[in-house]
């Protein structure tokens, strides 16, 4: 599934303000994420990532400016418009977000009923891929409350990546996991985001993750209610004007430079 | 035994079905090449709605007795998703399952990549409990089990909440004085529009019924009489009682279920508090402080509401007052207040009880809220009936 270069980036921000009631959390947010790109979200704990994430997703309107997908408005589009471009999403969510009363094969199958054009032997089957995508094949007929806060994490994303999406959206997809899987689950994004075509916009604080696998990042600051740096992580950590950012990427300027570093063939 | 020579196995696309992205249809051949080498050919698009993937016919062909080795050729594939990958990963389960030796030529490199991701992690063997079928859940023997694992369970809470009341009383209780205010708040004052409602409607029924009997025999005055005692006795604390076991009853056993589910009574254990003393001792105590109170409401209006259907049956106001006067007595309305904080203590246990002992899912939580209100239905109406008798041995 390769995709044509389109002319307009995959996802625009335009002088977005994110406020809950008169509280602003950002504001004059503004960048590109194109097709096939790797982005992570950065920032301190409450920067207002999360919050981001969900004005792209929809699920909260924004207090000024717009998002558009492929150059056409998201936040304008009637709410038809925007369950069809949903339909092309993957999502995690920060805490699960599994449905409790389905098993996990229930919980990965139900895009797949509502939305493809598969059968059921044909669900089955696609179930237990996914599932032993993210290294639980054989868990089908668990329950979420009865597998680790891990395992959720990685039962999450299985359902996330059921339908082959376009875009992937992850919100601190490792957080809590130990760091093999957490290695695991970067090839495995890349894997999926380097085999299906598909852009990956992920928060997280895993430096191993962002230089591993990030193509584009943006920062955003807890302080000055804004973004204060966009571009290649890799590039930030040794470059960025603010100090702030090459601190965060070098975890307080602690880190070894040459500790973490892409390998060229994912430039 | 020798095969005369290779058996063509072609899975046909019908020409209905969808194919998205794909240009020539899926297809997959399996020929033999000899007794012990079989080589599986995949051709066209292996994309959603291609409907190639039918693995069980496969997995006839390919004996375990004679095949050791399978060779899955990729050389003439077309476009391919997940269908592909799925389509591998059960060939690869069923070769390590049946000792068959699995090779690969000339795979999308994306697939043959996942296909490695998806196989790094061993499958788990241990099934999940076993969950059984709906069937036997109407055994005799299951239904006598639940039965006695429920009256056992209701002990167990009544116990823990007795010792809980106990450390209460010596002041060693970890109850704090700031939940029981807030959930009297909710449980009381939140509670009288609904309440203003039902007791009023109750009185008028009441009145009603009593009226069209007692005026063939010219007693229509004593309708008073009948709805003050019935209202006192009876209908106020029984109607509240209802009220408040679906509405506080079924939120206690919410609240507690999304705890459960949100770990949050763990926490509270760990923080070594009881989650009966920390919890469910405010719950119960202010409902069985404001219950009385709404009771005595409920009966006020009670009362107001048979007035107003006396004033239309031709009974004057003052009348009905004065007949309302002689009828009331301290007895009737002692035992309906009693009547009531029983209530509340049986309302808010069936209710925290459910909620403690909620499962972790949304389903489980919804489960709990009914039982809280049922539970609390049938124990209501059963201390009901045990409550008139004791006071009719008692003649009070
Ligand atoms: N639903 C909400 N209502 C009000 N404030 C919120 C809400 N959700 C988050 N916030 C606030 O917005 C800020 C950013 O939160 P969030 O986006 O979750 O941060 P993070 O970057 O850690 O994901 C925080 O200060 C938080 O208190
Ligand atoms: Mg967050």
């Amino acid at each position: 599934m390769t995709v044509a270069p389109a002319p307009a980036p995959l996802i625009s921000i335009r002088e977005l303000t994110m406020a809950y009631g008169p509280v602003v959390i950002q504001r004059d947010l503004n960048f590109d994420i194109g097709r096939g790109d790797i982005f992570v979200i950065m920032g301190g704990s409450g920067c207002g990532k999360s919050t981001l994430l969900k004005h792209m997703l929809g699920l909260v309107a924004p207090a000024a400016g717009e998002i558009l997908y492929s150059g056409e408005s998201f936040t304008r589009a009637s709410a038809q418009q925007r369950d069809a471009i949903r339909r092309r999403w993957g999502i995690t969510y920060q805490t699960g977000g599994m449905f409790s009363a389905m098993t996990l094969a229930e919980n990965v199958a139900l895009p797949l009923q509502l939305y493809s054009a598969y059968s059921r032997g044909e669900i089955a089957d696609i179930v237990a891929y996914k599932l032993a995508l993210v290294g639980l094949a054989g868990f089908q007929d668990y329950y979420p409350a009865e597998i680790s806060g891990g395992m959720l994490k990685r039962a999450a994303l299985a359902r996330a990546i059921a339908l082959d999406p376009e875009i992937l959206f992850f919100d601190e997809p490792s957080a809590g996991l130990d760091p093999i899987s957490s290695r695991l689950l970067d090839d495995l994004i890349f894997e999926l985001k380097e085999s299906t075509g598909a852009t990956v916009v992920i928060v997280t604080h895993e430096l191993a993750s962002i230089f591993a696998i990030a193509t584009n990042s943006v920062y955003l600051d807890a302080t000055s209610h804004t973004m204060i740096d966009c571009g290649d992580p890799a590039y930030l950590r040794d470059h960025s004007q603010q100090a702030v950012v090459r601190e965060f990427l070098t975890r307080g300027g602690s880190l070894a430079k040459t500790a973490q570093t892409r390998s060229p063939e994912h430039e | 035994m020798a095969f005369p020579g290779p058996i063509p196995y072609t899975l046909a696309i019908p020409d209905k079905l969808p194919t998205p992205m794909s240009d020539a249809p899926a297809g997959l051949r399996l020929a033999r090449q000899n007794d012990k080498d079989a080589l599986l050919e995949l051709s066209g698009g292996w994309v959603q709605g291609s409907k190639a993937a039918d693995f069980a016919s496969l997995r006839e062909q390919l004996q375990p007795g004679t095949h050791t080795r399978l060779l899955i050729d990729g050389t003439a594939l077309g476009p391919w998703d997940s269908t592909l990958v799925a389509f591998l990963l059960q060939c690869h389960n069923h070769c390590a399952q049946e000792g068959i030796e699995l090779t690969t030529r000339n795979l999308p490199p994306g697939a043959e990549r996942l296909l490695a991701l998806a196989t790094a992690v061993a499958p788990h063997q241990q099934p999940a409990a076993s969950r059984g079928s709906w069937l036997a859940g109407l055994s005799p023997r299951q239904l006598f089990g639940k039965a006695v694992g429920a009256v056992r369970e209701s002990l167990a809470f009544t116990g823990e909440v007795s010792i809980a009341l106990a450390r209460l009383v010596t002041g060693k209780s970890n109850t704090r004085f700031q939940d029981f205010r807030h959930f009297a708040y909710q449980a009381g004052p939140d509670a009288l529009g609904i309440i203003s409602l039902t007791s009023v409607l109750v009185g008028m029924i009441l009145a009603y019924l009593g009226a069209v009997q007692l005026e063939q025999f010219g007693a229509g005055v004593y309708v008073a009489n009948l709805v003050s005692i019935g209202v006192l006795r009876e209908m106020g604390a029984l109607m509240t009682a209802v009220v408040m076991a679906g509405r506080t009853g079924a939120a206690y056993a919410a609240q507690l279920g999304t705890m459960q589910t949100n770990e949050e009574i763990d926490a509270i254990t760990t923080l070594g508090v009881s989650p009966v003393e920390f919890l469910v001792i405010p719950r119960i105590l202010a409902l069985m402080a404001v219950m009385p109170l709404l009771t005595l409401y409920a009966n006020l209006l009670g009362i107001v509401g048979g007035g107003v259907v006396a004033g239309g049956m031709g009974i004057s106001p003052l009348q009905y007052i004065s007949q309302t006067e002689h009828a009331l007595a301290v007895n009737h309305l002692a035992v309906g207040l009693a009547k009531s904080v029983v209530f509340a203590a049986l309302i808010a246990v069936a209710g925290c009880r459910a909620g403690i002992n909620s499962g972790r899912s949304s389903a489980a939580v919804g489960q709990a809220a009914t039982e809280a209100v049922v539970t609390a239905i049938v124990y209501l109406i059963v201390a009901d009936a045990a409550i008139n008798i004791l006071c009719q041995q008692l003649h009070i």
